[in-house]
């Protein structure tokens, strides 16, 4: 633990650069594996430098080869390593889906052998990305009992989930979204922190409505938040942060509360991880609710590359601001 | 293999404590079909009859401390990694004395307390898995070896490239074995590959490949035993294939009607026992009565082993909701 560097303001990447770089000081048992991460750093520079420190073994360049790496990982975790490995976009996870879902995420609840890694899945639109470089496939692996699901929103988030994951002894998905890699900035504690994997933040309170999302929507809700409350509406911002193991508790009391309730994610809407959290909400909270859930996402599409369709595709400020006020009047 | 030749590289004792092997595994597995038959196993039987010397003869020829990653037709190098035949038929019988206390079953089952890394049902998910092992003995320094195997048909896989390239790459200490035993459920090799030897995959990763009789103990062993210590010696993988024969169906419920009875009479006749006991015999290591004592042994084990099984109790269905996640204190191996 270290309380002598001094404060300074980081970006989100750079967040989850400096937990990668503890992490590793701290524990020789953390290696990193992914494609391009070492003399290159990533295809986001997040290893930039990081193999001049620790070598080209414990910062591993991997062949083009997700399910491979993905495997190599499960394995070394048995062994008692703490593999970080690195999908250089999100939507690559697809080739490692099986090693993800028939090894690492049964491999516990099978025989009893831990699998204690890390994949970080850089996620999200709003990059001019395309279909391939933009996906948002949370959804996938939220089905798929034995995996810890996380997508932090802010730096502070982003540091100290990923301190989590790597410690935790179960295989995490990291989803780190790139939309607010270099967009959101905070200055973080000197001192050693995590945030623990299973627990939501409000990360505004409010009386009227309760917005549960993650992500890269958690600025957008904020920011609807902000321009509502001229009007009177008080929106409160539940950031899940974790996806799995999903902190009920933190949504219940929210919803309770607020007696009201907009889902927002990313995502699309079908099977989406709103569609879960609204029927939780039907079955648990239905009694204290005084309108209808109202589920804001993505079309059921890929995520389309030009900009004007990019942009119809995204959820925006202006779908939580209009869902809101139409809840208001409830 | 040659006799002498053997008998210069392989110790006596060695060559007997692997023949008990081969004849605990066929008697065990031939008690599993037994009991399929009666309807006392819950789910599929799966087992390596007539395949029995490739398993046993890489078991053997590792250190305990280092680490398998089989398949479903290795029941030989479990039993020489310790597992008892009580354990496995419990397992079969999906009961929670079973390694997996009933949440899987069959040969899907692990212990890393003894070095064994489970199967997957899909083939050749544990190649990439065993590179991984072997990269943490890389990381930390260590000379131990992975051994993994997978059929014929797992070598068709992404997986199984993945896993080799990158062995390769990076000279990992993983020796892959594959049990070319003809058939993959009913796909025969012809329609699996275009190539007539498995092992010529290997050149594409340069990397060694070594063709070997499956059904010869010896042979097996002493592949085995030279892949280990290149591996050992930090040279890096290796690809072993080893020729054999499924000698039934895929799993009890299939006739293998697909299969022409002229090869199951050809290979019939080399049988991995009697060419082992063959072997001993000309080596004056083993006569007749010795064979019957192992015999009378193993089917002791392995009576013994049902009994416990049978006399275990079943978990309770709440059990169910145990185990997705591993706990924050539990300790790695």
């Amino acid at each position: 633990m270290t309380t002598t560097s001094v404060e300074h303001e980081v970006t989100y990447l750079e967040a989850i650069s400096e937990a990668l770089d503890e992490e590793m000081a701290r524990d020789e048992r953390v290696f990193l594996m992914g494609e391009d991460i070492g003399p290159y750093g990533g295809a986001f520079r997040i290893t930039e430098g990081f193999q001049k420190k620790y070598g080209e073994w414990r910062v591993l360049d991997t062949p083009l080869s997700e399910s491979g790496f993905v495997g190599a990982a499960i394995g070394a975790a048995m062994m008692g390593m703490r593999p970080v490995v690195e999908m250089q976009f999100a939507d690559f996870i697809s080739c490692a889906f099986d090693q993800i879902t028939e090894v690492a995420a049964k491999n516990h609840y099978r025989w009893g052998a831990a699998v204690p890694m890390v994949i970080r899945a850089p996620f999200g639109g709003g990059v001019h990305g395309g279909p391939f470089h933009s996906e948002c496939p949370e959804g996938w692996f939220f089905h798929s009992p034995g995996l810890k699901l996380v997508a932090p929103s802010t730096p502070y988030d982003a540091k100290g989930l990923l301190k989590a994951a790597i410690r935790d002894n179960n295989p995490v998905i990291y989803f780190e979204h790139k939309f607010l890699y270099r967009r959101v900035k905070a200055i973080l504690p000197t001192e050693d922190y995590i945030v623990p994997i299973g627990k939501a933040d409000v990360k505004r309170a409010g009386r009227d409505i309760s917005v549960i999302t993650y992500a890269a929507m958690v600025h957008q809700a904020l920011e609807a938040a902000e321009q509502l409350t001229k009007e009177g509406i008080e929106l409160e911002v539940v950031d899940l942060r974790t996806l799995v193991p999903l902190d009920k508790e933190t949504i219940y009391d929210s919803v309770r509360k607020t007696s009201k309730a907009i889902v927002l994610h990313e995502d699309n809407k079908t099977g989406g991880i709103g569609a879960e959290i609204a029927a939780l909400l039907a079955e648990e909270c239905f009694d204290c609710l005084d309108g209808p859930i109202h589920r804001i996402a993505a079309p059921d599409t890929p995520v389309p590359f030009s900009t004007p369709l990019e942009e119809f595709f995204l959820p925006k400020v202006n779908d939580v601001v209009a869902a809101a006020r139409k809840l208001a009047a409830y | 293999m040659d006799a002498v030749e053997v008998a210069k590289d392989v110790k006596r004792a060695d060559l007997l404590q692997m023949y008990y092997y081969l004849r605990l595994t066929r008697t065990l597995e031939d008690r599993i079909t037994a009991l399929y038959r009666q309807g006392r196993i819950m789910g599929g039987v799966y087992t390596s009859s007539g395949m029995e010397a490739i398993s046993v003869g890489y078991a053997s020829a590792l250190r305990p401390d280092d680490i398998i990653a089989p398949f479903h037709r290795d029941m030989g190098a479990f039993l020489v990694r310790g597992i008892t035949p009580g354990e496995v038929v419990a397992q079969y019988l999906g009961k929670r004395t079973g390694p997996t206390r009933g949440k899987d079953g069959n040969v899907h089952f692990g212990d890393l307390k003894r070095g064994i890394i489970a199967f997957v049902s899909h083939l050749a998910d544990n190649l990439p898995v065993a590179t991984g092992v072997a990269l943490a003995f890389t990381l930390r320094g260590e000379s131990r070896v992975v051994v993994t195997n997978t059929g014929d048909g797992g070598t068709s896989r992404g997986d199984f490239h993945e896993a080799l390239n990158f062995a390769s790459v990076r000279k990992l200490p993983v020796v892959f074995f594959c049990n070319n035993n003809q058939y993959a459920y009913s796909t025969p090799l012809s329609l699996q590959m275009a190539i007539p030897n498995v092992v010529d995959r290997a050149k594409a990763y340069a990397m060694p490949g070594e063709i070997v009789d499956g059904n010869d103990l010896a042979a097996v062993y002493l592949a085995a035993r030279r892949a280990i210590d290149r591996a050992r010696a930090g040279e890096g993988p290796t690809f072993i294939e080893c020729k054999t024969m499924r000698m039934h169906g895929h799993s009890e419920h299939d006739s293998a009607k697909y299969v022409p009875r002229e090869l199951f009479e050809e290979w019939k006749k080399k049988d991995p026992i009697l060419k082992a006991e063959h072997m001993l015999k000309e080596l004056g290591y083993a006569d007749e009565t010795t064979f019957k004592e192992v015999e009378e042994r193993v089917k002791k084990e392995v009576e013994a082993g049902v009994e416990f099984a049978e006399q275990s109790p079943l978990p309770e269905g709440t059990e169910t909701l145990e185990g997705v996640f591993a706990a924050e204190d539990e300790v790695q191996s």
